[in-house]
């Protein structure tokens, strides 16, 4: 397009970027250092088929470990956020093995008993924090874990509310715990069972299936484009954002 | 530290210096003039890639023959199959289901799990891993109309202004009736909906409604129903199997012209599998990777439009497939950015646009179309775009001013995703703008369907981002989310109850070798092959040194 530089997901690498050493599964490649992992797979001709999802940190498709040559750290990334670094060694853990017990959500309470009978591996956790440590979420697992095991299971839910299913901290756990089946379970129980469910949209579902909004759908279905249009412009009266606090009610209830 | 570079710091400053007076004139209730319907046609016309001359050209073969569509779409239109019908031998198929889903997003997960609710046996094929897909990308929420001053008929009203009244009206009555009870679904599921204690829902404006209606999980709604839909499609691995890396390629007919499943590609081993359904549920989503004219994407990996091919081969119409959703506010700072998300809800929030000299050039909330196009008029034909140090046009959104309208601690509460995203970079967007240009974001159109979810072919239903008519010309926020979940649920129970009395007949790839008869007979020569399945991100000089010229087994 005229007077824009543009160039689809390639990146664009200004002259006189540095070059360094990336070591994809131990063999070197020269990428420019201001590249995600990811792209400079690409870079260096990887088509990516594992290990890539949303590009954009949503995912979770994309669990990267690394280390800096001549460093004993581990370090742990996701690949579509993580910019490389000169000398890093890195490779992507795209699956890994996991447990995931089948269950009925209708019929599970949310307590300590369930999470322990789905998942009794929990109990084993050694409180080392290393799954905390991998997250590249920065979810405190270890405490969503304990959470669970003490059956605080809204706890458990809100800790890992941000988990993106990476699996990072499963790949290191010595009590072999599948964390994020854990967290899953626990959010599930949270939204069915200790929320409290909402009143207003059962009693919105009866109207429907009662057949209340059929004539009304039918008016607009039927309607001229012209008629559709009035309607559109005149008689649709705006909630103001204060609606709650002010116990807002439209003047038109016609068709509430 | 601030994690822009010196250059860019000059112009932040012009930003900072009317940042307080805006603040000012925001809270006084004084906003930017928006647009008239007259000026709006002008700017679109002038600045929206839709319109401008070029983009787009004329497809000569298949069910829309003499149609428009843009180039990069045209071309996988006019491309050949991957497969030669010839080498199939279709009497012995490898794999047999009663419904076949195709796309492992959010409308493909809520198909399984109602065809199997059913009582169908279902195969769940998709490309990449099961969630991965633009379901688990969208930030900002859901609409359903469940509130006492609000109904069906207003989400109706909403729905169809925001798409220029061209909407498809049945369909759309379905849409604002059944949201409702999808959400009332999700909630049994346990999704985690934001709510007030006493369980009511918390729900939001979005741009073009006028009742509150988005529901959200903070600020992964998306995320959050994949990752539900995703667990509870594991809860029935007796009725549901999942294929995942194993995208279908083309359709299977039967010789009553029914829709008998489909061929998918492993992506490990190459192997091609022949998959004999009674109904398939086209489920692929959208088609941002397409980078029309060079613009990035908000999309995920796999958004090729796949399905789009597929059924157009095999015989389906395709409405408002001209139309693509520029979001407005995609990331132009930092590079390894370029083209992510920043949600609408930014805005809403009471952030405005500013040119490099850090002045307001245009009402923050104009339907998006128009918005994106004032951004590209602000950049080009005014010059007063920002220039990011790899060459990189840009303008500001001002966050900052989110924390001094809302209360310190509105941005990193309300859009913790974000925030992270960029503090890994070293910009802290409570303090700092960023730095926007608009992104490919939404499919408008797609595949012809009815309101049960219906092609024109018996047992193919289309479900989800791939079909057209929902939205007319132009969705609004929240109505994907919604979309997606109807139609794959209505979908998935008429497919469930579809394949209890139908029988299939011989399968047939007829269409496919018709449709090469149709390339050959309207001279279009070309080596493009579709679906194109995965987007080609290797460069050049990689390319050129690939140069094995005879190949043994699979190694190449
Ligand atoms: C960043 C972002 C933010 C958004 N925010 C919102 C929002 O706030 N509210 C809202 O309502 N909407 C939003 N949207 C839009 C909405 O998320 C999508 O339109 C919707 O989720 C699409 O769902 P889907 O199931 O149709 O497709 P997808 O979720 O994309 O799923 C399609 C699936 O099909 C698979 N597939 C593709 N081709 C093939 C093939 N050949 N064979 C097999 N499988 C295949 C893909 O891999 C993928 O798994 C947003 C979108 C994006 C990208
Ligand atoms: S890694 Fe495993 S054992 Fe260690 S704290 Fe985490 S859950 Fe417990
Ligand atoms: S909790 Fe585990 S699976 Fe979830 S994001 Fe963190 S490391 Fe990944
Ligand atoms: S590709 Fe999705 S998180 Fe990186």
């Amino acid at each position: 397009m005229k007077g824009i530089l543009l160039t689809g997901d390639k990146p664009i690498i200004p002259e006189g970027t540095k070059m360094v050493p990336v070591y994809i599964m131990g063999k070197k490649y020269d990428v420019p250092e201001t590249l995600t992992i990811q792209k400079a797979l690409e870079y260096a001709g990887y088509q990516l088929i594992r290990g890539c999802g949303c590009r954009g940190g949503i995912c979770g498709a994309c669990a990267t470990v690394y280390r800096i040559m001549g460093d004993h750290k581990l370090y742990f990334g996701l690949a579509c956020q993580t910019v490389v670094k000169e000398n890093m060694v890195l490779t992507q853990i795209p699956f890994y093995p996991y447990k995931r017990r089948i269950h009925d959500i209708d019929n599970l309470e949310p307590t300590a008993e369930t999470m322990a009978k789905i998942y009794p591996e929990i109990m084993k956790c050694v409180g080392c924090n290393t799954c905390t440590r991998a997250c590249p979420m920065e979810i405190k697992v270890m405490d969503y874990i304990n959470a669970a095991i003490r059956g605080d299971i809204e706890r458990c839910a809100k800790l890992s509310l941000d988990c993106i299913l990476c699996g990072l901290c499963t790949s290191r756990c010595p009590a072999q715990i599948t964390h994020y089946n854990v967290g899953m379970l626990a959010r599930r129980l949270t939204g069915a069972k200790i929320f409290k469910s909402a009143e207003h949209l059962k009693a919105r579902v009866q109207e429907i299936q009662s057949g209340k909004y059929e004539p009304f759908l039918r008016e607009l279905i039927e309607a001229s484009e012209e008629e559709l249009k009035r309607r559109y412009v005149e008689e649709r009266e705006w909630e103001p954002l204060d609606s709650k606090e002010k116990g807002w009610k439209p003047q038109d209830q016609r068709y509430l | 530290m601030s994690g822009y570079p010196e250059s860019l710091r000059e112009s932040i400053k012009l930003v900072e210096k009317t940042r307080a007076e805006r603040v000012e004139k925001a809270k006084r209730g004084e906003i930017f003039k928006p647009l008239t319907m007259e000026q709006r046609k002008e700017v679109l016309s002038k600045f929206h890639p839709d319109y401008m001359e070029g983009t787009k050209r004329v497809v000569n073969v298949g069910p829309d023959k003499g149609e428009m569509f843009p180039n990069e779409l045209a071309d996988l239109l006019e491309a050949h199959s991957r497969i030669n019908p010839k080498d199939f031998d279709l009497n012995n198929y490898d794999l047999e289901t009663d419904v076949l889903v195709i796309g492992g997003g959010g409308a493909g997960s809520s198909a399984a799990i109602m065809a199997a609710y059913q009582g169908a046996r279902v195969i769940l094929a998709t490309k990449l891993r099961h969630g991965d897909a633009n379901t688990v990308m969208a930030e900002g929420g859901i609409q359903a109309a469940d509130q006492e001053v609000d109904s069906p008929y207003y989400h109706f009203l909403d729905t169809m202004g925001g798409g220029h009244f061209l909407n498809d009206r049945k369909i759309v009555a379905s849409l604002t009736s059944d949201a409702p009870i999808i959400a009332s679904w999700l909630e049994k599921l346990g999704m985690m909906f934001d709510k007030y204690p006493d369980g009511r829902m918390k729900v939001r404006h979005g741009g073009g409604t006028c009742r509150k209606r988005m529901h959200s999980c903070g600020d992964m709604t998306g995320s959050e129903i994949m990752r539900v839909l995703r667990d509870e499609v594991r809860n029935h691995p007796d009725k549901i199997e999942v294929i995942e890396f194993s995208p279908a390629v083309e359709l299977l007919l039967d010789e009553n012209g029914r829709c008998a499943g489909a061929i998918l590609y492993n992506l490990e081993t190459e192997e091609y599998i022949v998959v004999k359904a009674k109904a398939v549920i086209m489920a692929t989503g959208g088609f941002g990777r397409l980078h029309f004219n060079g613009f990035p994407c908000t999309n995920h990996y796999g958004a090729t439009a796949d399905g789009i091919v597929m059924a157009y081969r095999a015989g389906i119409k395709l409405r408002f497939m001209d139309s693509v959703q520029y979001h407005p506010t995609g990331v132009v700072f930092p590079e390894q950015n370029v083209g992510l998300l920043i949600t609408e809800k930014v805005r809403g929030l009471g952030a405005t646009l500013l040119n490099k000299y850090g002045q307001e050039f245009v009402f923050p909330l104009e339907p998006r179309d128009v918005e994106s196009a004032c951004i590209i008029r602000e950049c080009t034909e005014r010059g007063n775009g920002v220039v990011t140090p790899t060459g990189r046009l840009g303008v500001w959104l001002d966050s900052p001013m989110i924390d001094m309208l809302e209360g310190e601690g509105t941005v990193k509460r309300e859009l913790p995703a974000k925030y992270i995203q960029f503090i890994r970079h070293g910009i802290d967007i409570s303090k700092e703008p960023m730095l926007i240009f608009p992104t490919i974001h939404y499919q408008n159109g797609g595949l012809w369907m009815d309101e049960n979810a219906r092609t024109q072919i018996e047992g193919l239903y289309s479900a989800g981002e791939v079909s057209g008519g929902v939205h007319g010309r132009n969705r609004l926020m929240g109505n994907s989310l919604l979309d997606i979940l109807v139609f794959g649920r209505r979908a998935g129970l008429h497919a469930g109850e579809y394949v209890k009395n139908v029988k299939i007949g011989k399968l047939t790839l007829e269409h496919v070798v018709k449709y090469e008869q149709e390339l050959e007979q309207a001279g279009i020569k070309t080596d493009r092959i579709a679906p194109m399945i995965l987007p080609d991100y290797i460069r050049e000089e990689v390319k050129a040194k690939e140069k094995t010229s005879r190949y043994f087994g699979t190694l190449r």
